[in-house]
């Protein structure tokens, strides 16, 4: 009966699950985020191409704000990176034992890749 | 606490777990190839990052056609439309069962755990069309 657990809100925060279980909150999150943002970038097109609707450009003009570019790119990597790490966790069950050191790994990668891009659109984005 | 009871057979849910992975695999091989071979088309000097970004997510003749590509028929073809293609569908149905295995996990079995499939799965083959209809307008094929 997953409506009827009853843990509140605030002792699911205190929950010490650690880096594990903040990148399975991510995962569904930036998975969502990616899901709306796709979604409603496609039917924008379409809108535009068959209709001359101006919701496509309206839509355009947010999406290619800096701010929702570094929090849409955010969500693709981190998404993408902690997929790699969930299908190799998954498909080699022996690795769990290491699931922690796994997190740490994946965010070696992602924050590199992430600073880099992020310093190419402020900079961009602040006339560099 | 109790753990959620899992069926141990091979069915609907194991099938999909098994897609959620598989396909997360060749969205990185569409990637990448996208990546690589726009790097070799002169992407590095002919268009900024956040172009060759969307490129190497979807590769659509108008993500592109705002740079400066020289050649337009390097990056407008059957070869691109048919990744265009794979990608969408493999796209779409991980989306859209990620948002159903997301939503299932607050929802009672039940009978509307089955109404809310049936929605999603109008909803999976609106986006299914809508994005084949974008790419074939797009101008490739």
């Amino acid at each position: 009966m997953p409506l009827k657990r009853s843990v509140s809100l605030w002792q699911g925060l205190k929950y010490k699950g650690g880096g594990p279980m903040w990148a399975w909150i991510l995962h569904r999150l930036s998975g969502l985020g990616i899901l709306l943002f796709v979604g409603l970038h496609v039917l924008a097109a379409f809108m535009t191409a068959q209709f001359g609707s101006d919701a496509g450009i309206a839509i355009n003009t947010i999406y290619e704000s800096w701010a929702f570019q570094i929090i849409v790119y955010f969500s693709i990597l981190f998404h993408v990176v902690n997929g790699l790490r969930v299908i190799v966790l998954d498909f080699w069950p022996a690795l769990l034992e290491h699931e922690r050191e796994a997190v740490w790994a994946e965010w070696f990668v992602i924050v590199p890749i992430f600073g880099l891009a992020t310093y190419i659109i402020v900079t961009k984005a602040l006339g560099g | 606490m109790r753990a959620r009871s899992v069926s141990k057979t091979l069915g609907f849910e194991s099938f999909m777990w098994l897609f959620m992975r598989l396909s997360g695999l060749a969205m990185y091989v569409f990637a990448l190839t996208g990546l690589i071979i726009a790097l070799f088309m002169g992407a590095r000097t002919q268009m900024d990052m956040g172009t060759l970004l969307r490129w190497t997510f979807f590769p659509i003749g108008t993500h592109v056609t705002s740079s400066d590509i020289l050649v337009l028929e390097q990056w407008i073809n059957p070869f691109w439309s048919i990744i265009q293609y794979l990608v969408i569908a493999f796209a779409t149905l991980h989306g859209t069962n990620g948002l159903r295995v997301v939503l299932e996990d607050y929802m009672d079995k039940g009978w509307s755990v089955y109404l809310l499939r049936g929605l999603l799965f109008v909803v999976w083959l609106f986006m299914l069309l809508v994005a084949f209809n974008l790419i074939q307008t797009s101008g490739a094929i």
